[in-house]
């Protein structure tokens, strides 16, 4: 029998190389489509194991990760992934990540099995190993059962299970997951969200997920890019930001009549170099540098003629960082 | 990964070349095309005009069999030569039975991925735009050679063995089965992929590709009784590549039944590049709307 096998997926660099190759640099990111502008100018460099993309919806995370497929062309800047150029590296990029798009996908009239052991093929396996791979990753997605099944026939949980697995199957070192748990119950939502972080903390392959739940996001990556509009609004090491041991405290301030707080209170934070962000209810969300303490808060109140009537302790938690990003 | 580990681990193990991922689409359709017993039935019935000619070329050179049979070998060679003729009716039956083949199998080609959100899925691997386009047309090249050219050849060769004096002389015959059903194969494989493309839904699909066959054909001749013209034959596949048939034969046809046969190149060559260019359009991962 003729091996037709004779290039190995060995070629990829060892893990302790690959960790200092940043997952994804971008560098004035520029794509319209059908004339308009939807990413402008993206500069970033993410460099965590699990990354998480945010965004309202239309932000633009799913332009940005069919960039990086290179579905889309780009019309200015650059992008590189795991230090492959999209432009001119395309098939190389192809053949190291996994992706699972949003939408459903999958191949008419196929069972989960030959869907899957199809995918892993075109991806270079050979047939013997996709066979086998398909049956496994069909388990791990947990599948098993009824991976002879029809994709066809499959509830909605189960589909964006084969999803899932048809991104895994060739053993990929990369994974784009574009809102893997859109339409999930809690129960599936959980057993997708602990198999991203298996295969991000177990599996030594990084994964970019694309969500606008916050709580998935926080649940599974180590850093964040946040989109609005097109543009990147912020990007964050969620893992630094946890550790970091900032002062941060959640306000909820009145004036003497039980109204709205006067606004100088805000500025003269702001004058003190602390940063604020407004919430709903007259709450307001306040992280103090270095070297200001609570009691100057209450020094600013007495002068500004402002009641703080409550006054919590915060971590500075994802959707903190998002909302802040939204309002700038 | 083992079963019972249930954990993740990526793949270190040898990979295919590049260029033959695009034959892994033939062997899955092949699977499922099979599976029809009608397709099945239908494909067994395209090989009975190449058998029946092997029967004939056998017979114009077996005088034993012809005596038995009690037919005298001149009369055979009158009515029936294994010549042009022969090879020409042979390659238009097929080339007829090629449609009904394309029609059963074609729309079901892409249709079905563009619908279910699959090129996402084919794409986004090392697989470009134009290895799927391949790999799909050689789902139907493929079947298609196999009632096409394939029989012809085979008939062709078969006569030139038992008839070596005969080959010299009918050289260009080979060429003329090789080239005008091999322009014919990947027309409708272009057409066929093109209307799945367009369509996206298997049904309407088949009832596209039928209408712009047949009607075609109505359409055409209802175009030249109207502008006493020939050129209306032009909107239909079947006169263009029956034209290109004849000339290629050197079937003589008058000018009334058949487009001349450079319009009709041009015609089959024009159709070809629409049907690329609307399959470059519609294989895309995802659509962008404006």
């Amino acid at each position: 029998m003729v091996n037709l096998a004779t290039k190995t997926a060995l070629e990829a660099p060892a893990p302790a190389a690959e960790a200092s190759v940043p997952v994804v640099e971008l560098q004035g990111l520029e794509v319209k489509l059908g004339g308009r502008p939807i990413l402008q100018g993206l500069n970033a460099t993410l460099t965590g194991r699990c990354i998480g993309l945010l965004g309202p919806n239309g932000a633009g995370k799913t332009t940005l990760l069919h960039t990086l497929l290179g579905f889309y062309p780009i019309s200015g800047g650059s992008a590189r992934v795991l230090g492959k150029d999209v432009k001119t590296e395309t098939r190389a990029i192809r053949s190291f990540m996994g992706y699972m798009p949003e939408n459903d996908a999958f191949i008419q009239g196929m069972s989960g099995v030959r869907f899957v052991r199809q995918m892993a093929e075109l991806a270079g396996l050979p047939k013997a190993q996709a066979i086998e791979r398909a049956h496994e990753v069909l388990f791990y997605v947990g599948l098993g059962e009824a991976r002879y099944r029809p994709v066809d026939g499959y509830s909605l949980g189960m589909r964006q299970a084969a999803k899932l697995a048809q991104a895994l199957a060739h053993g990929p070192r990369l994974v784009f997951l574009d809102e893997p748990t859109n339409g999930l119950d809690p129960v599936a939502r959980e057993r997708m969200l602990r198999l991203i972080r298996d295969i991000t903390e177990a599996g030594n392959v990084r994964v970019i997920l694309s969500s606008h739940l916050l709580r998935d996001v926080e649940e599974c990556c180590d850093e964040v890019l946040v989109l609005k509009a097109g543009k990147v609004a912020v990007t964050c090491n969620l893992e630094a930001e946890r550790r970091a041991n900032r002062n941060f405290l959640e306000l909820e301030l009145r004036n003497e009549q039980g109204g709205s707080a006067d606004p100088g209170f805000n500025q003269a934070l702001e004058a003190l170099g602390a940063e604020i962000a407004s919430g709903a209810r007259q709450r307001l969300k306040v992280v103090l540098p270095d070297g200001v303490k609570v009691r100057d808060l209450y020094r600013i109140a007495v002068e500004r003629k402002v009641q703080i009537r409550r006054l919590d302790y915060k971590r500075d938690s994802l959707e903190d960082i998002f909302l802040k990003a939204m309002e700038g | 990964m083992a079963v019972y580990g249930r954990n993740y681990r990526r793949y270190a193990g040898e990979l295919t070349p590049p260029w033959s991922r695009f034959l892994i689409l033939p062997r899955y359709a092949y699977e499922t095309v099979f599976q029809s017993k009608l397709f099945l039935i239908f494909f067994a019935v395209c090989f009975l005009v190449p058998f029946a000619g092997l029967l004939m070329i056998y017979l114009h050179h077996n005088l034993s069999a012809l005596s038995f049979l009690n037919i005298p070998p001149e009369e055979l060679k009158k009515f029936l030569p294994i010549g042009k003729s022969f090879f020409f009716r042979g390659t238009w039956l097929q080339g007829g039975l090629a449609f009904i083949l394309v029609f059963l199998v074609g729309p079901a080609l892409v249709a079905p991925d563009l619908r279910n959100n699959g090129l996402a899925l084919y794409l986004s691997r090392p697989f470009s735009r134009t290895e799927y386009v391949l790999g799909k047309m050689s789902v139907l090249l493929i079947l298609l050679s196999a009632i096409t050219w394939v029989p012809g050849m085979l008939l062709f060769l078969f006569q030139s063995i038992l008839e070596p004096s005969w080959l010299g002389k009918n050289l260009d015959l080979g060429l003329a089965i090789l080239v005008g059903n091999g322009a014919w194969i990947l027309f409708l494989s272009l057409m066929a992929l093109a209307v799945s493309a367009l369509v996206k839904w298997k049904p309407v699909a088949r009832i596209a590709l039928g209408v712009l066959f047949f009607v075609s054909i109505g359409f055409a001749n209802a175009l030249n009784e109207i502008l006493s013209t020939w050129w209306g034959y032009l909107f239909s596949a079947w006169y263009v590549i029956g034209s290109i048939w004849a000339s290629l034969f050197g079937i003589p046809v008058s000018a009334d039944e058949l487009p001349p046969p450079g319009a009709a190149w041009a015609a089959l060559i024009g159709g070809s590049l629409l049907c690329l260019w609307l399959l470059s359009r519609r294989i895309r991962a995802y659509e962008v709307v404006r």
